[in-house]
């Protein structure tokens, strides 16, 4: 059975030959800390599975203080020139398109076809994994495309690899660090303490003021923890079940549904979904690292009040 | 209340602008340690997180191909192409993006979309190319504005979609949680009530684009009139500047619209 450990393999390969291709960048000043982070973080993958859990944590904080103290140092010149690019461009015109939408359309079919591919009755692909190992498939296989079609050098795509990620950087870690301090909250106990505290300070005896204490309280708790599935459990227990549906009688489904997007547009304003607001900062070489959240809290702001008034109008309406 | 403590760093770290992965570092130990665990504890719990998440990290597998094809002028094609529809303004190029993402999300087929495949090689280019071809070169900040609203339609169009597909994470994890708590709720169910929410975020936001493609003329009208006198002692007014900011919105509150 195919699992993730192989697109771990992969995955790992490939960060080592980022950080090798940086180490034979004899104009970088940098390129000894970038050998070193790119490097660790390899070492992750291709023996993560295998070190104990204390090697992986001690090998992380040297990534993080490489990354921090030392610095990364920002990325490398473009390798071809505008007008060569433009050239090219006109040359291949819209087949570039082709393996640029490989990836979602392969992804697509391994998603929704692996579960039928079976080998003497066991699953070819690990069923729990099959969207990871369908997008990994689909980047070897538009790599594939594109290689043939372009015939390009061969050690061409390891260095435009090593380009973009030097120019994201450090951020490219982050969504991976932050899942790991959820995990360290959720061991510490953090969202207890948050709804203790919740429960005791704010009057909750007029349903709308409840709905509103539920939503903002979802939207607040998902910009401090980045995940609004960390939220959702806490929130609901704490102030969505027994005010909004035992003692003011609202439709869970409703309250639990609209909380959840409620949770979502904390989401859109938090730097703690790195995944989805600082990487693609990083990944368009915006200069405010902050400019996707900035773009996105007037939506996330006038959808969280939608929302509120969705729900008060619609909670108690329909009862079960 | 010691738990806290880690939640703090995080708010404090960020706001003061330190290397993220520092501050949340920082954080997790500081949160193991009040939570009772030893340095020992926490790291090896932070080394045994890191490495179950690592699964997050495999959207970065797409690099080798985005740059072989953007070496090879992936980019200048997407900006070219959308040289040639004349009715493409960049809010509109967003607007059909995030309706695409919207309506696939809510089908289940939240992997066609992300930044790294399709915002940065196509999408942001597209938005880019589309204003180029009516205002001519744009300034960096223009430049950086646009693509972060395409960073942004790409995020809103998934979290505001996905949720009407019934056998999307966060439906099964709501449905899990009721159950646990005597609760039996049709994942249908939970999906319709998506719904009223998807609307909302879409009339929003169209709003919002609305006002970025009023702008982004305004903004070229402005810079048209300050190049034609160039002696202009206007030509470096805060007005100006604040108009052309990536990351400043001016139209933000005006959206309150509808």
């Amino acid at each position: 059975m195919i699992g993730l450990n192989a697109v771990y393999v992969l995955m790992g390969l490939m960060l080592a030959g980022i950080a090798v291709v940086n180490l034979g960048d004899r104009g970088d000043r940098r390129r000894l800390n970038k050998l070193v982070f790119w490097g660790i973080w390899a070492i992750t993958f291709l023996l993560g599975s295998h070190l104990p859990d204390f090697a992986t944590g001690c090998l992380v904080i040297g990534m993080v203080l490489v990354s921090s103290i030392g610095g990364l140092g920002g990325a490398p010149p473009e390798s071809a020139t505008r007008a060569e690019r433009d050239a090219s461009a006109r040359r291949w015109g819209s087949r570039l398109f082709v393996p640029a939408l490989l990836i979602p359309a392969v992804t697509l079919a391994g998603t929704s076809g692996f579960k039928y591919l079976t080998v003497n009755g066991a699953p070819l692909v690990d069923p729990k994994q099959v969207t990871v190992i369908s997008l990994a498939l689909a980047t070897v296989v538009a790599l594939a495309a594109g290689m043939g079609m372009l015939r390009a050098p061969l050690a061409s795509p390891i260095q435009e690899a090593r380009r973009l990620m030097d120019a994201v950087g450090w951020a490219a870690v982050l969504p991976q660090m932050l899942a790991a301090l959820g995990a360290l909250f959720a061991i510490a106990g953090v969202g207890g303490v948050v709804s203790t505290l919740v429960n005791r300070w704010i009057p909750l005896d007029h349903a709308f003021v409840v709905v509103v204490t539920y939503a903002v309280g979802m939207a607040l708790f998902t910009i401090v923890m980045g995940n609004a599935f960390a939220a959702f459990p806490v929130m609901t227990a704490g102030i969505g079940l027994p005010l909004i549906v035992t003692k003011f009688g609202g439709d869970p489904a409703i309250m639990a549904a609209i909380g959840m997007l409620s949770g979502y547009c904390g989401t859109l304003m938090t730097p703690m979904a790195a995944n989805f607001n600082i990487v693609p900062a990083a990944l368009l070489e915006l200069p405010d690292e902050n400019g996707v959240i900035k773009v996105q809290i007037p939506t996330g702001v006038l959808l969280l009040g939608a929302n509120i008034l969705l729900m008060y109008f619609l909670v108690f309406r329909y009862r079960p | 209340m010691l738990t806290l403590l880690g939640v703090l760093v995080v708010i404090v770290g960020f706001a003061l602008r330190f290397n993220a992965l520092l501050v949340v570092t920082v954080a997790g130990i500081v949160t193991g340690l009040a939570g009772g665990l030893s340095l020992h504890d926490v790291i090896a719990a932070f080394g045994k997180a890191f490495t179950e998440n690592r699964y997050v990290a495999i959207i970065w597998m797409v690099l080798p191909v985005i740059g072989l094809l953007e070496r090879n002028g992936l980019k200048e094609r997407a900006r070219e192409m959308m040289s040639r529809v004349h009715a493409a303004t960049t809010g509109r190029v967003l607007m059909v993006y995030m309706a695409l993402r919207q309506i696939t999300a809510a089908l289940g087929l939240t992997a066609l979309g992300g930044h790294a495949q399709m915002v940065r090689p196509l999408l942001a280019p597209m938005a880019e190319g589309a204003a180029e071809s009516r205002f001519g070169e744009l300034s960096d900040r223009t430049r950086f504005r646009i693509r972060a609203h395409a960073a942004a339609v790409d995020n809103i169009g998934v979290f505001f979609g996905e949720d009407i597909f019934i056998a999307i994470g966060s439906i099964l994890l709501i449905k899990g949680f009721l159950a646990q708590n005597g609760i039996d709720v049709a994942a249908t169910t939970l999906a319709k009530w998506a719904v009223p929410t998807a609307l909302c975020a879409t009339a929003i936001h169209f709003v919002r684009l609305l006002l970025l493609d009023r702008s982004l003329e305004r903004q070229a009208r402005a810079a048209a009139l300050l190049s034609d006198c160039p002696t202009d002692p206007l030509s470096d007014s805060p007005a100006v500047r604040r108009s052309d900011g990536p990351t400043v919105e001016p139209e933000g509150p005006g959206a309150a619209g509808p």
